[in-house]
């Protein structure tokens, strides 16, 4: 069995039917990491009890007990989720020694379904970012090419399901974090709905947009996957009671008929070339399966960038009050408690503790929630926001996906944007809407830039519809001419 | 315009300690972000309720019960600085 070719399926049928061992693939994996991650920095932890989680898999499949539909697929894990005894720190200083008493609820999900957990993956410092160039624990690089970004925040992810260090991971997506790097690394990803993954046990950045998601190499896997993490969670309030769709089986790739929205808003934007090529391609070759394309108009979305750092800088100023140097996590070295005020022992941890850009968005969002102020940023945004997301749901009547890019233009070279936080921030013109309205959207790679950089497509779906936006991707990826295409680091 | 006494007062709310350096260019880069981000003003939100959850979510209810899922020294393991199973702080009165 080529595991480097393998789709979920295929290993935990093998696995359950004895022809491979869940040990055998872990080590697989493991191998790959100690010999590729090197040049990468996508594992910032690898799991010392990978192996033994493997085993007791293997024990089970003796057994003849049940052992679920991911048995022995092994994971990496983005740092934003808390993982049972592995160390979390969200790419911060601030979390450096963090070792989580409990699994969040994905991961307690895939480890029910029968994955093993390789490690944790390196991300912009709390999810902010999209380079993954503010990681306290340094950048990490594109396999396809190691001088260009792999995105962000969930760029280690990215990078190491690109290179196949994992056969699949988890990401997070806040503004864009899963379908950015997914589009930079060439994979697949999906943000579900909100309300659709439990954030329990994830760390919480803009409770209001943050939603997990699988970063795998195939719209099967993801539709996989999600079957595994989907569903209502009595730890989070906000998951949904629907039941969740069996996303692996209703997989088509018939579009006929499927009618595919086209934001006239996004014609004006600035565009790199192969990008653009990229997007009329899929276009074509949906046009050429059957599919319907229309043209609707989204007004508000223009506004979308303003109003997602607006409130995910608000809400990430309240979540980030958390770290105080009490409870756990980094304290700033006190020689003597004594003698120094709680104010004063508050500020020098977090000064300390957290990045540049960790530290402009606190001042942000502290800014936009304070007296005299907030009327103006915070509660504007949330009026615009109920605005903008019912447009997105006037036009889900009138189409049922829509198509467009999901950057503006292939990876950029590592440095090349950081010193600007406004136009690092303009970067997310297509992706942050997305969150702010709630809905699903996924990336699907689909073009190659002419220096060899992957391009993906986006598509965004209407509440709880990621059945369509699935379908969609699956035949785009059928039709795909750089689906076999692997990266240089691989 | 978010002068350097604004961001003082800003950092004072938000417990963070800042450079003198850190805080000139966190003044310049918010001023020229918050100026963009003004543009969300020419929009007409009379009367609009602001939108939290943008999914519509059916409420359920769980019993409030006590559960005693982890241990006291599970929740104080990592812990900076601790006298058994108390967090060691600056003094508070």
């Amino acid at each position: 069995m080529d595991l480097l070719k393998a789709t979920f399926k295929q290993v935990s049928d093998a696995v359950q039917t004895k022809k491979v061992s869940a040990v055998e693939v872990t080590k697989f994996f493991l191998s790959r990491i100690e010999n590729l991650n090197p040049q990468l920095n996508a594992f910032i932890a690898v799991n010392s009890k990978a192996l033994d989680e493997a085993q007791a898999i293997d024990e089970k499949v003796k057994k003849n007990e049940s052992v679920g539909p991911l048995a022995g697929v092994p994971f990496g894990i983005k740092d934003m989720l808390c993982t049972k005894g592995l160390r979390t720190t969200a790419g911060s200083k601030i979390l450096e020694n963090f070792i989580p008493p409990y699994d969040a609820t994905v991961v307690s999900r895939l480890r029910n379904a029968g994955v093993t957990i390789l490690g944790k993956l390196n991300q912009d410092e709390f999810a902010m970012g999209s380079s993954n160039e503010t990681s306290f624990f340094g950048n990490c690089k594109n396999p396809w090419n190691t001088a260009f970004v792999p995105g962000g925040s969930s760029g280690g992810s990215a990078a190491a399901q690109a290179a196949r260090l994992a056969m699949g991971t988890i990401g997070t997506d806040t503004g864009g974090s899963i379908r950015q790097p997914a589009s930079f690394c060439g994979i697949v990803g999906i943000k579900p709905t909100y309300g659709r993954v439990s954030r329990y046990g994830i760390i919480a950045f803009a409770s209001s947009l943050d939603q997990a998601g699988p970063m795998v190499s195939s719209v099967e896997d993801a539709a996989v996957c999600l079957e595994a993490i989907c569903g209502h969670d009595p730890m989070d309030s906000t998951t949904s009671q629907r039941k969740v769709p069996s996303f692996s089986s209703e997989l088509s790739s018939n579009v006929k008929g499927m009618r595919i929205g086209v934001v006239k808003e996004y014609a004006s934007g600035r565009m790199h070339p192969d990008v653009e090529k990229t997007y009329s391609l899929a276009l074509e070759k949906l046009k050429q399966l059957g599919a319907v394309v229309i043209e609707v108009s989204i007004p508000l979305t223009e506004f979308a960038v303003p109003m997602y750092y607006l409130i995910a800088a608000s809400e990430a100023s309240s979540n980030l009050a958390r770290y105080d140097g009490v409870k756990y996590g980094f304290r700033a070295d006190f020689k003597d408690l004594s003698s120094m005020s709680l104010d004063d022992f508050y500020s020098e941890t977090r000064g300390q503790g957290f990045g540049a850009e960790v530290k402009r968005r606190i001042m942000l969002g502290t800014h936009c929630l304070s007296s005299g102020y907030y009327d103006a940023y915070y509660n504007k945004a949330g009026q615009v926001r109920r605005l903008m997301r019912d447009q997105y749901i006037e036009v889900f009547k009138s189409c049922d996906v829509i198509l467009s890019p999901v950057t503006t233009s292939p990876a950029f070279k590592l440095g090349e944007r950081s010193s600007d936080p406004l136009t690092m921030y303009m970067n997310d013109i297509f992706t942050t809407s997305t969150n702010l309205a709630g809905l699903t959207g996924m990336s699907v790679p689909f073009g190659m830039s002419a220096d060899k950089l992957p391009i993906g497509i986006q598509l965004t779906g209407a509440h709880f519809e990621e059945q369509k936006v699935l379908n969609v991707a699956y035949a785009l990826e059928n039709v795909s001419s750089v689906k076999l295409e692997v990266p240089h680091v691989y | 315009m978010i002068d350097q006494k604004l961001i003082e007062h800003i950092a004072k709310l938000a417990r963070l300690k800042i450079t003198p350096l850190e805080a000139t260019e966190y003044g310049q880069q918010l001023t020229k972000v918050l100026n963009h981000f003004q543009e969300i003003d020419k929009i007409n939100t009379q009367g609009v309720e602001p939108l939290v959850t943008p999914t519509d979510i059916e409420f359920y209810e769980r019993a409030d019960e006590v559960h005693k899922r982890y241990s006291a020294e599970d929740m104080v393991a990592n812990a900076p600085e601790k006298a058994g199973q108390l967090f060691k702080v600056p003094p508070v009165v």
